[in-house]
């Protein structure tokens, strides 16, 4: 069924519901056809035509200036040079000459086609015919042959063997593609588990590159410290980094308010994952007199005297936390790794 | 014989350039159809040319930038002239990206008409979906078209995700940083597929380089593909119109494309480029060297994403963060619903031209454009659906606003998870009356004329507004729009006295097409017998 054969503005009133026509209300006023053409002042006056003319060779004159402009900035202006230029404060001169150049050079053609074409070029509005989309009914029945006729040359229906082993050879192909994907990258295995922390590892104060102290950690302050031995110029540092980083506090014993955190901290010092739990930003800001830290991603608060707790935001569990003490030189050192993954849940974190 | 007309009259040498060309690739026959090709004209028809515009201004300035930008994450120590940077390391992309804005000349101007440009790349596809969508450009027989310009419009936001994440700088790196935790969260396959992306463990040394073939050539190929394809339907399809005198469905009426449109859009090319490279001049966007190098255990504060992937970002902040352990297996509903919910809603504006025409099973072409008051369920759901985006733009800056106007966090994210919910409800019950509202004012206009503004004193002392009526232009371009019957199922026993009984999705369609074309679902047009009434006889005002 063809829809072009229902008179466009009347559907069969008649509901068919397998087709689900509709019925469409009739227009109450009759089309009046297209308005008269108006005249612009510029068909009618020469004077004013001239005018406009004057007016888009102006433009196209002025970009070429600009353009010109462009070129000696570009020769002019050291490309470190710093001006102030009210409203805009402190800008590099080179980046702002040549953008408002080009800028004006490209807009003035602009503005010089568009003027061109308002008020010079013909605006007599016409009308040209749509044709239905669809196919005529013969043309249908010609292609529908020709496939018809194809598919019987080609036999492919009948000899079902070559069709068969056809399309299983087509399918089996691209297997090779994902094949070649296989290297991409490593399997999961348990790398998401491991950082480098491990027993008797010291931890070293981000800030001073030392080994970390007790007595350098004061209340009050947020400490980031990595494992001894890693290097900013080893290979893999930024990997090990990005499961390494520690944020390390000092709270009052007392304050502590979960037991197994008080066990695995240091007369008060806690050692907790700095990798946000949620998608793994770092965390960055500590409030002193509540212990919260929080991830400036999306806000997700943890409190540090209650085990790292979620109090606030979209992370779905507690920052995992290092177990440490001190060694026989006097500086903090792990006990061991951590006790979970850090960073975001995944599947297998169970 | 051709040479006795060739002998006749030496041809110019332009349309000798022609005949050769014509020779070999038909352009004559081409150009017959297309060169004086009639296009409507309406302000919101140029929505379309700034996107592609801005699509041409980014691959111009894109392949400029490539002849500079190194891909590649090598530890590098910054010996450039941005002294602020002096002997930090980096990896090769920050440095080279700091070389582009600081050493090459005109560099820093490329990469900001390229950062701008995409911008408004994709605020214009936005805007322009919408006007497509809110006057209802998609039914037949261009769905296909919304398809292709629904898919440029996803893969633009991931070819421009793709490409801030390339200088390797701290907001950038942090995105990236997401985007592989939003990964891990997916069920089995997850920490494959980010193993896979990134050679490895995050951050890794590949991702840069493998988002650069990503950014540059894979989603570019595909979307100067679509773009392609996208304009040679609305050729195809010609371009539709609003209803107005001499318009209807079998024409088209407009000024044609050699000369008047060939000036308009080629010089609305060149408008946009250069609003763009003015912007570009006076605004600076994504100042990379104010930021350092990405280092994953650091982080700025304020990370806000592009405006086009706030949506998502709103969905990851405001979701609490549930997460369910089972059976050895931890299942991280806290970003897994929103990375489902992100994929749901964009797939709802896909899918919905579908569902319209299911509804309404009208199987005819469509050229003529609805004012979006006379689709009002349409227009409505078209609403919600905006408001949710913009209720999660909100959620993704939602530390901007807490800053900015000095509320709590905990009540952004509450306003947005509620919101999420109440938004759209009442968006799109107040757009339907809305827009009923204003079909009732048309029916008003047409019945009894005009306000004119004059004020007449009647002989008892009553003040009363003169109405003009309208003419016959306006009378007609106010009525021509098409109003549907709503479906129904009919009688339950056929002309035989079989019993027939409709199937519950029969019955969802009738119900859904009641409460798009049921009574107070639209008001129904005026009639030419209520205008003759009216209209003769007894002196209206
Ligand atoms: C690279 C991005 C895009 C480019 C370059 C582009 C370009 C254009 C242009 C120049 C037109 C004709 C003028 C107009 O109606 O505005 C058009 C029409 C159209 N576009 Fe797009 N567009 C893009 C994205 C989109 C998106 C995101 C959608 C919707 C999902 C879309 C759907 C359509 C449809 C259905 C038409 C035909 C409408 C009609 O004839 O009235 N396009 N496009
Ligand atoms: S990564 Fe920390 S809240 Fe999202």
């Amino acid at each position: 069924m063809s829809s072009q054969e229902i008179p466009e503005e009347r559907l069969p009133a008649e509901q068919d519901t397998a087709h689900g026509a509709v019925e469409v209300a009739d227009d109450p006023f009759a089309d009046p056809g297209l308005p008269a053409h108006r005249p612009r002042i510029q068909d009618i006056d020469e004077r004013a035509a001239k005018r406009s003319e004057r007016t888009v060779a102006l433009m196209f004159t002025m970009s070429m200036l600009a353009t010109v402009g462009f070129i000696a900035s570009y020769v002019i202006f050291p490309v470190d040079k710093i001006v102030f230029i009210w409203p805009f404060g402190h800008v590099s001169a080179l980046n702002f000459s040549l953008g408002l150049t080009l800028g004006l050079a490209l807009f003035l053609i602009g503005t010089g086609a568009v003027h061109w074409a308002r008020t010079l070029m013909s605006d007599v509005e016409v009308a040209d015919d749509r044709h239905p989309i669809e196919a005529a009914p013969e043309v249908k029945a010609k292609v529908l042959a020709d496939f018809a006729a194809g598919a019987q040359e080609s036999a492919l229906g009948r000899r079902k063997l070559i069709r068969n082993t056809m399309f299983g050879a087509l399918a089996l192909v691209p297997l090779s593609g994902v094949v070649l994907l296989r290297d991409l990258g490593p399997l999961p295995e348990k790398k998401l588990r491991k950082t480098l922390w491990a027993k008797g590892k010291q931890l070293v104060n981000m800030n001073t590159m030392e080994p970390l102290r007790p007595e350098d950690v004061v209340v009050g302050s947020l400490t980031f410290a990595m494992p001894e031995g890693l290097e900013e110029d080893a290979h893999d540092f930024q990997n090990q980094i990005a499961k390494a980083a520690l944020m390390i506090v000092r709270i009052e014993p007392d304050d502590i308010k979960d037991k197994r955190q008080r066990e695995w901290a240091h007369e008060g010092i806690v050692a907790f994952s700095k990798i946000c739990t949620h998608v793994g930003c770092p965390i960055s800001l500590y409030e002193q007199q509540t212990h919260h830290v929080l991830c400036p991603c999306h806000q997700s608060t943890f409190d540090l005297s209650d085990g790292a707790r979620v109090i606030f935001g979209p992370a779905g569990h507690p920052l995992p936390q290092l177990r440490i003490g001190v060694n026989s030189e006097g500086n903090l050192e792990a006990l061991g790794d951590f006790a979970e993954p850090v960073g975001p849940a995944f599947w297998e974190r169970g | 014989m051709s040479t006795v007309t060739d002998t006749k009259r030496k041809a110019p040498a332009g349309e000798r350039v022609a005949d050769w060309a014509d020779g070999r690739l038909g352009i004559y026959g081409l150009a017959k159809a297309n060169m004086r090709k009639i296009f409507p004209d309406h302000w919101s028809f140029m929505l379309g040319e700034i996107c592609l515009y801005s699509f041409i201004i980014i691959i111009l300035t894109g392949v400029y930038l490539t002849l500079f930008f190194h891909p590649s994450m090598n530890e590098v120590v910054y010996h450039g002239s941005y002294e602020p940077m002096q002997g930090i390391r980096m990896s090769e992309a920050y440095a080279s990206t700091l070389d582009i804005s600081f050493d090459v000349r005109g560099g820093l101007l490329v990469r900001q008409i390229h950062h701008w440009a995409a911008v408004i790349f994709l605020a214009g596809m936005f805007v322009h979906m919408f006007r497509v969508f809110f006057t209802g450009a998609y039914r037949k027989p261009r769905e296909i078209n919304w398809l292709f310009g629904f898919l440029l419009f996803v893969l633009g936001m991931f070819t421009g995700f793709t490409g801030y994440s390339l200088p390797d700088d701290l907001l950038s790196g942090t995105g990236v940083r997401f985007t592989q935790g939003a990964i891990l969260s997916m069920p089995i396959v997850g920490t494959y597929i980010s193993m896979f992306l990134f050679g490895g463990e995050f951050p890794g040394t590949d991702i840069i380089a493998r988002f650069y073939s990503i950014h540059i050539l894979l989603l570019p190929g595909i979307m100067l593909g679509l773009v392609v394809g996208h304009l040679i339907l609305v050729f195809f399809h010609k371009h539709t119109q609003f209803a107005g005198p001499g318009k209807t469905n079998k024409n088209v009426v407009g000024m044609p494309l050699l000369p008047v449109y060939m000036a308009k859009a080629g010089g609305f090319f060149f408008l946009v480029f250069g609003f763009i490279s003015i912007v570009a001049a006076i605004a600076s966007i994504n100042p990379i060297w104010a930021l350092g190098p990405y280092r994953p255990d650091q982080v700025s504060t304020g990370a806000q994403p592009d405006w086009y992937m706030g949506f998502a970002e709103g969905f990851v902040r405001v979701m609490p963060g549930w997460e369910i352990n089972l059976w050895g297996h931890t299942l991280v509903l806290g970003v897994l619903i929103p990375l489902v919910l992100f994929g749901v809603i964009l797939a709802a504006l896909a899918l919905y031209p579908f569902l319209e025409s299911w509804i309404t099973g009208d199987k005819r072409e469509h050229h003529i454009l609805d004012k979006p008051r006379n689709a009002p369920t349409r227009t409505a759901l078209g609403v919600a659906w905006v408001t949710i985006y913009f209720v999660m733009l909100i959620g993704g800056g939602n530390d901007i606003w807490a800053t900015h106007f000095h509320l709590s966090l905990n009540a952004i994210s509450w306003f947005v998870r509620i919101a999420f919910f109440l938004g759209p409800v009442l968006a799109f019950i107040v757009t339907r009356r809305i827009c009923l509202g204003l079909q009732r004012r048309d029916k008003e206009k047409v019945l009894h004329g005009r306000e004119s503004g004059t004020i007449k004193r009647l002989p008892h002392g009553e003040f009363v507004e003169i109405h003009e009526p309208l003419g016959p232009e306006q009378l007609y371009a106010l009525t021509a729009h098409e109003q549907y019957k709503p479906l129904e199922i009919g009688p339950t026993v056929d002309k035989n006295g079989v019993e027939r009984k409709p199937s519950a999705l029969q019955k969802l369609r009738a119900r859904l097409s009641r409460s798009y074309y049921g009574e107070g679902n639209q008001i129904a047009k005026p009639t030419a017998e209520e205008y003759k009434e009216i209209t003769s006889g007894h002196g209206h005002h």
